[in-house]
């Protein structure tokens, strides 16, 4: 399936990005495109997950990234669950081992999970023998996103190699941020974070990355702008003054467009603020990817769901030997 | 007194920095007293070989949470107090974040009373500067201090009322008394979990800035400007808070501060794996940090070493990074780790680092220890400094398993703890 078969893949679990190598990341990409074929049949289904168990575990809201991942289980034949909880906090209650420990003592292969803690994920690799996909945690990364959005730039532009690429908003909070600028820097593109000062991460020079505060004096130099949400609660205390004043010096409206490459695609995880971070004929205008990053989720998180069950059948397969 | 009752330390090397004193001889204790200290032919009961040893004055720890009364599953006082004598320690202050707090009299006196009936170390205690630690009303002081307090804290949490802080200070001037302060300014937020800086951003987690322990050390510093008691400034771990100390101590002022040993050892690359044993709070920092602290310490501008034993459940630190407590466990192995961050470098001499944790924290609070003088109480410890072990966390007498340091092999083991002149910890 994957265009470079010299390369295996090795990994039971996907916990981020910042761990891969670019020809890992460009594996799980063409490994992506054959399975997006799948969605193009009238019987949208493959056997390569059957009587596998797939448990989606989300302790924080998710609708499109849940959605994508129960889809792209069951076009691949799994069972899924569906374990959905608000996180708690405090030490009191059942801990998330403890969760996952009586979850998998019901015979499960595969743990979707998304968690409001940084690490959660980690934390649950070590301590279960189930494949872990973090579907996002805290702040930390959100790597299917991210290779979501790389599959749809190479789609869109054919390499990353080169492309100057604008991240655009709540950096310091955001695990899409910090997914895609791994994701991006690995393959080639050079990226350039725009937000204010209050929203950008401590040491950001240490980044691989530009960081520039006014979107004006860049716009006109990118290839790809993705434009993150403006995410209220996750910030904490005010970061800026008000939406009005983000808007007008770090939202994507038409008069800025008017500025930008004629060929530059915009992106956004999703979900949009309307009028906020993007006005809504961007947001739907030619240059638009956002809805084909939906679609494309679907394929890389096949993709993933695949490569790891692969791997980890792998490993039972020479423990057994 | 008999001579069966005495105790005769024979052949070690004899630190006692108070008097100077860096020699060969053999220490006498009779009726849980220092006799003698020399060249010494007397009989005794009871003869303990110190030849290799170094024979020191008990240990003395500012910082240590024995968790009673609240969360005896965590520790007890008893539990304490026996890893206190087992890291060579013969005095400990336990601070008052205990759940009820010890905020009044009869809570001080609880805790000296589970202290006494442990009969392993000297137990002192620091009193809440506010009631129930609330940062709201001043806690009675005066009357925590006659029943033996000997300082004010709302270890924990910094105490964020400017006018109040400055009121506690001025009231407890006329008591022999320490304030001292966790140094936290909670205007910054209260959700960081590990020092702000790179790793905090590639981890994803909520960042520590070193302003929040700066500013508020700086405003303290300010305050006490105004009023005439002494202030201690508790696990100070920033290269800033360094030089505000500094600065205090030119002007004369009467600012002390300690250090941890995480503080001297670990920096916050050791959280790249999640790992919440080194989830502590103030939060481990970087390696410029260590370098500013151990300066400081050469410099002789660190009053004590303290190891903030900040026990917790397995349980507990199984959470999240982001949910998980607050806390190292090291009482045990301290010495060790002080040797590792402070001897083995070259940053102090033997004698340097036994007045650390003996002479200078009592002088922090004022109690007449920390000395091997002919008549002072016998509290001695004697340690082996070529001893090679592993730290093993699972041999601990502490309830605490949060140890960091499991595994790591270090150099100087404690070998006998004498408390009050009764042997109270005696290795193998």
């Amino acid at each position: 399936m994957a265009k470079n078969s010299k390369l295996k893949w090795n990994r039971k679990h996907l916990l981020g990005i910042r761990d891969l190598s670019a020809g890992e990341i460009e594996f799980i990409l063409d490994t992506a495109e054959g399975f997006a074929e799948i969605s193009t049949r009238s019987i949208k289904k493959a056997p390569p997950l059957r009587g596998k168990v797939v448990v989606n575990m989300f302790f924080e809201d998710s609708t499109r990234t849940r959605l994508s991942f129960t889809l792209a289980a069951s076009r691949l034949s799994a069972d899924i669950i569906d374990f959905t909880k608000k996180a708690s906090s405090v030490s009191t209650g059942e801990t998330l081992i403890d969760t996952a420990r009586n979850i998998e003592a019901l015979g499960i292969d595969i743990v979707v999970i998304r968690h409001n803690a940084g690490g959660a994920p980690k934390l649950l690799s070590r301590n279960i023998n189930a494949c872990v996909i973090n579907a996002g945690d805290g702040f930390n990364e959100h790597p299917t996103q991210a290779l979501l959005d790389v599959y749809t730039i190479r789609q869109a532009k054919g390499s990353l190699k080169g492309l100057k690429i604008g991240i655009v908003g709540d950096i310091a909070h955001s695990r899409v941020a910090r997914s895609d600028i791994w994701a991006m820097t690995k393959l080639g593109a050079e990226v350039t974070l725009i937000g204010p000062p209050t929203l950008m991460p401590s040491c950001v020079d240490r980044l691989p990355v530009n960081v520039c505060y006014k979107l004006d004096d860049v716009i006109e130099r990118l290839d790809v702008i993705n434009m993150l949400r403006i995410q209220f609660e996750r910030m904490g205390k005010q970061q800026f003054p008000s939406i009005r004043e983000y808007s007008h010096f770090f939202g994507l409206n038409v008069e800025r467009m008017k500025r930008a490459k004629g060929d530059i695609i915009v992106m956004h995880p999703g979900p949009i603020n309307r009028g906020l971070e993007i006005e809504s004929e961007v947001a739907d205008g030619k240059n638009s990817v956002i809805l084909k990053q939906v679609s494309n989720g679907l394929a890389v998180r096949m993709a993933v769901l695949f490569l790891v069950n692969q791997a980890a059948m792998r490993e039972a397969k020479s423990r057994k030997k | 007194m008999s001579q069966t009752d005495k105790i005769l330390i024979k052949n070690g090397r004899v630190i006692d920095p108070a008097n100077n004193v860096d020699e060969k001889a053999d220490v006498l204790v009779a009726g849980g007293r220092i006799e003698q200290v020399g060249s010494i032919k007397e009989e005794a009961g009871k003869i303990i070989d110190a030849a290799g040893m170094l024979v020191v004055p008990g240990l003395i720890d500012l910082h240590v949470h024995f968790r009673e009364p609240g969360d005896e599953e965590e520790e007890t006082i008893a539990s304490g107090s026996a890893a206190a004598v087992a890291g060579g320690f013969t005095s400990v202050v336990c601070m008052p974040n205990t759940d009820p707090a010890i905020d009044d009299q009869p809570s001080v006196e609880f805790v000296h009373r589970m202290g006494r009936q442990a009969r392993k170390t000297f137990i002192y205690v620091m009193g809440a500067i506010t009631k129930a630690r609330q940062g709201v009303e001043l806690a009675e002081m005066g009357l925590m201090a006659r029943a033996g307090a000997v300082g004010f804290t709302d270890d924990g949490a910094g105490l964020q009322d400017t006018a109040l802080m400055l009121r506690a200070l001025k009231y407890a001037s006329m008591f022999d008394v320490v304030i001292a302060q966790h140094c936290q300014d909670d205007s910054f937020g209260t959700a960081g979990v590990m020092n702000s800086g790179y790793n905090c951003t590639i981890l994803g987690l909520p960042g520590i800035d070193p302003l929040i322990e700066e500013m508020m050390l700086w405003r303290d510093v300010q305050l006490v400007k105004r009023a005439n008691v002494r202030y201690h400034a508790q696990h100070i771990s920033t290269a800033g808070s360094v030089e505000i100390i500094a600065e205090a101590k030119k002007k004369g002022l009467p600012v002390t501060c300690e250090v941890t040993p995480h503080h001297l050892l670990l920096t916050d690359d050791a959280i790249l794996d999640y790992d919440t044993n080194f989830k502590v709070n103030p939060p481990l920092r970087t390696a410029k940090d260590i370098e500013a602290l151990k300066q400081a310490i050469k410099d002789g501008l660190v009053d004590a070493l303290v190891t903030d034993h900040a026990p917790h459940l397995q349980s507990e630190k199984e959470l999240e990074f982001l949910s998980a407590p607050f806390g190292i466990a090291s009482l045990e192995c301290a010495l060790s780790l002080y040797v590792k961050a402070l001897i083995e470098p070259g940053v102090v001499d033997w004698s340097g680092l036994i007045s650390l944790l003996t002479c200078r924290p009592a002088g922090v609070i004022g109690i007449d220890k920390g000395t091997l003088s002919e008549g002072a109480q016998a509290d001695i410890t004697i340690i082996d400094p070529d001893a090679e072990y592993t730290i093993d966390r699972e041999t601990f007498v502490s309830k605490g398993r949060n140890c960091p340091y499991h595994g790591w092999d270090v150099k100087g083991r404690v070998e006998t703890t004498i408390v009050g002149g009764e042997i109270r910890f005696s290795r193998g």
